[in-house]
Order: structure tokens, then sequence, then C-alpha cells
């Protein structure tokens, strides 16, 4: 039954692939909706008109037409700019754009946009006067952020961000379509190759099943030590 | 078709009439996909649903575990086994199901049901499940039945509160849907693929096609919101 025709090492290689795909996407999109949610928060127009084009055009759009325009379209990007280095500045600069590489900037933009919007109902969710009372001990924009929103505003974003790590482990799978070798490319492979359809996506669905599984667990375990301390209405009720 | 649009089309190189037809295509593919998924799904969900929220556990787990299972693994996973799985059950090619999934299309649509219904049918459990006691109570003081108290109060006021996380699944089969060109499909996504790779435009093929799925968002939002208007006028305040 787990006999993998010796594609077993290569599934396993795979698995790791995605599993890190997933956690660099997280950072960058965890980066980006926090610059998009205090673009957003800022009262900048500019920086508002910014944060809000990016968070509906994405979210707009699906993940599989950004990954093509990305993967294909960035080659075409730093291959016109590598002939304008060389041509100007006799510059030698050249850039494989990968999947992979293509794959995190992609999920981590996708991403990003529906992290700011959890982060930014989150921040709003934050007491006023604990802002006020931080300028009134004189701290800085930067230290208020820091040191009163950020751990204030967790909470509140917690469950959003579970369900949004949840889409987007489920995502990465997309990478294989644009040729990155993740395991549900190998199991693609393994599976034409060897006529077992089943034989070969069942592992790897179990493997998602198990990541997602867990990370329920995780954010559950999470949420629950975020909320030490905070009545809960709906349990007393 | 007005001159100035046909004059437009003749001076490029790559948005021909022809590759207009190919996205118009596509489109029509994409649309079909979409809408009958939504429809088998939805159709699927109510009854499961119902089912999902029954206290007998040899009811509501395999529903639980049906959900769980689909909304546990990406949907490439769940077409790449529908897909290239079908052909594989024994006896299936001398059936007359073998002329129907032989086509991508059908395949790709039980995918996506299967995927979108298991989606809806927990919006709508959380939905009835949230129905108020008080309610259910009454209903049940004026003497309705299981069956009545179903279809005059908890379905409907169910309804009410599901409409807004629907209609992000909604909008995200939209999404989900351009998978569809993997397996050899020409919706909106397989269009500008072939069209990228004929002319070697990303930009050209992509932000195009980028553009119409914006659009159909667009559209589906501005829909939903109007529904969702309707649906609890009850409750918008006085004089507004």
């Amino acid at each position: 039954m787990f006999d993998l025709k010796g594609y077993g090492p290569e599934l396993l290689d795979g698995a790791v692939v995605t599993v890190e795909l997933a956690f660099l996407s997280l950072a960058l999109s965890l980066f980006l909706g926090l610059l998009g949610a205090s673009s957003k928060l800022s009262g900048n127009r500019i920086a508002y008109g910014i944060a809000t084009f990016y968070t509906t055009v994405i979210r707009g759009v699906p993940d599989l037409v950004m990954m093509l325009l990305f993967y294909y379209g960035g080659q075409v990007m730093v291959n016109s700019l590598s002939d304008f280095l060389y041509d100007h500045y006799q510059i030698d600069f050249f850039f494989q754009f990968d999947p992979f590489i293509s794959g995190v900037v992609t999920i981590g933009l996708i991403f990003g946009a529906y992290m700011a919007e959890t982060f930014r109902g989150a921040f709003l969710a934050v007491d006023t006067g604990q802002i006020e009372a931080a300028r009134a001990y004189g701290f800085t924009r930067w230290h208020t952020f820091r040191r009163i929103m950020v751990p204030q505003m967790l909470r509140h974003a917690l469950p959003g961000l579970g369900n949004n790590w949840q889409v987007l482990l489920k995502s990465t799978a997309l990478v294989s379509i644009i040729g990155l070798t993740d395991m549900v490319r190998v199991a693609e492979e393994a599976a034409k190759a060897e006529r077992m359809p089943f034989h070969f996506f069942m592992p790897v669905a179990s493997v998602y099943l198990l990541l997602t599984a867990g990370s329920e667990l995780f954010i559950k375990w999470l949420n629950k030590r975020a909320n030490v301390g905070v009545a809960q209405g709906a349990q007393n009720a | 078709m007005p001159d100035f649009i046909a004059q437009w089309l003749n001076q490029n190189d790559i948005f021909t009439a022809m590759t207009m037809m190919e996205y118009w295509n596509g489109l029509v593919n994409t649309i079909q996909l979409v809408f009958l998924s939504l429809i088998i799904g939805l159709m699927c969900a109510v009854p499961l649903a119902i089912l999902r929220t029954m206290k007998n556990p040899f009811i509501s787990g395999p529903v639980w575990v049906y959900t769980y299972l689909f909304r546990g693994t990406p949907l490439l996973i769940q077409l790449y086994i529908i897909y290239y799985g079908i052909a594989q059950i024994p006896g299936i090619q001398d059936t007359f199901w073998w002329e129907i999934f032989r086509e991508p299309f059908y395949p790709a649509l039980l995918a996506f049901a299967l995927n979108t219904c298991a989606y809806t049918t927990e919006i709508i459990r959380g939905a009835i499940v949230s129905t108020p006691a008080g309610e259910i109570e009454a209903a049940k003081a004026y003497g309705m039945n299981w069956w009545m108290r179903m279809r005059r109060l908890i379905l409907p006021s169910a309804a009410r509160r599901a409409v807004q996380a629907y209609s992000n699944e909604v909008i995200f089969m939209l999404h989900s849907s351009a998978i569809a060109s993997v397996v050899t499909i020409v919706d909106l996504t397989g269009a500008a693929r072939n069209i990228y790779s004929r002319f070697y435009a990303p930009f050209d093929a992509f932000i195009f096609v980028a553009l119409i799925y914006l659009t159909l968002t667009f559209i589906l939002v501005f829909a939903f919101r109007k529904l969702e208007n309707h649906l609890l006028k009850h409750q918008r305040p006085v004089g507004s």
C-alpha cells in the first residue's frame, strides 16, 4: 500500500519545498499586511490610496493569473532591466526568475492584501484610550505602534490570521503549475508515469490535511493564550 | 462592431478580433463552469447542512468528514484526483459515463461542485446554528412541526445570515476556477495562456485577463450588496 515505487524521497523533498514556500510567503504577507494596514490608517491620503488600490486589485484577480503574470512577466522585466543596465552602465547583472521566487512573491503579495484587511480591523479594535495614554507618556509614533498597538491588536487579528494561513497553505499547491518541483508536481509526474493517480495523490492530500489540521490546533492554542484574562462572553452565556 | 473598435483591433498585433473571440469563448467556459458548480454545490449544501446540525453523530459525522476532507486539501489536488482518477476506475471505459467524463469539463465540474458544496455546507451550518433559540421556542409554542420550522423560520433566517459569507465563497470559486486551465479546459486563464505562448507577451495576455476577472468580481460584489440590502431591509434604520 505504501510502496511509492521509488518516488518516496522525491515526495518528501517536495513536501519540504511546500512547507518552506508556505512559511516564506507567510513572512512576506505579514510584512506587507502590516505595511498595508498602517498606510490605510495613517491618515496620509497618498498612502491610503496606494494601499486601497493594492488590496482591491489583488483581491479581485485569481491567484493563478497573478502567478503566471509574475513568473512569465517577471523574467521579461528582469531581462529588459539587465539589458538596460548593460547598455548604459556596463553593469553585468542577471537574475533568473525561478518558480520558487515567483511563488513566494505572488503568494506573499496576494495574502498581504488579505492580511492588510485583517490587521486594519484589528488595529481599529484597539481602545483609543490606550493610544492617547501612550501619547501622553511621550511615546513616539513608532513606539506607540510597536509597544501598544501591535501587542493589543494581535489578539483581535489571530482568528483572521489563522484563516488566511489555512488558505495560503492550500494556495501553495498552485506553484506546481509554473513548474516548481513541490510534492504536487512530483505526485503528478509519478501518477502519470505509473498510471496510478490515487496512489500518489492520496499521500499528498494527507500531508496537506495533516498540515491544515495541525495549524488548526496550533491556532486554537495561540488564541487561547492570547485571550488569557479577557472575559469571554459567549462561554459564560 | 463600431468602426473605431474595429480600427483599433486592426492596428493591434495581439488584440485582434481572433484573440478577442478566444477570450470570449474562455469567458463563456469560465462562467458556465462557475455557475453550474455553484448551483449544484448550493443544492447539495442545504440538505447536507441540515444533516450536519443533527444531534445523531452517525448522521452528522459523515457530513463533517466530507467537509473536513474537502476543506483541508487544495482544490488542485481534488481536481487531479478526479480528472486522472476517473479514467482509472475499472470498467468505466465501457459504460456511458465514459462518454461524459472523457471531456475535461465534467471532471472539473464535479471537482468544483464537490469543493464549493463542502464550503457552502459549513457556511449554512453556521447560519442555522446561530438561529436565536427564542424564535425556535416561539415556533414550537405555536405548534409548528420540524418541517414547518425549517421551511418557514430556520432556513429563511439562515439564508439572510449566510448571504455575506456566501458571496465570499462565490468570488473565491470564480478565482479558483482559473485552475481549470491546467486540465486542458480553455477557460479565461486558458485563453490567456494560449495567447501568451503564441505572442510571448505576458503583460498583454495576463493583465487583460486579470482586468476581466476584476470586472467580474466587481459585478458579483455589487450584485450581492444589492441582494443583501434587499434581504436585510427590515434591519435598516428608520428614515434611511
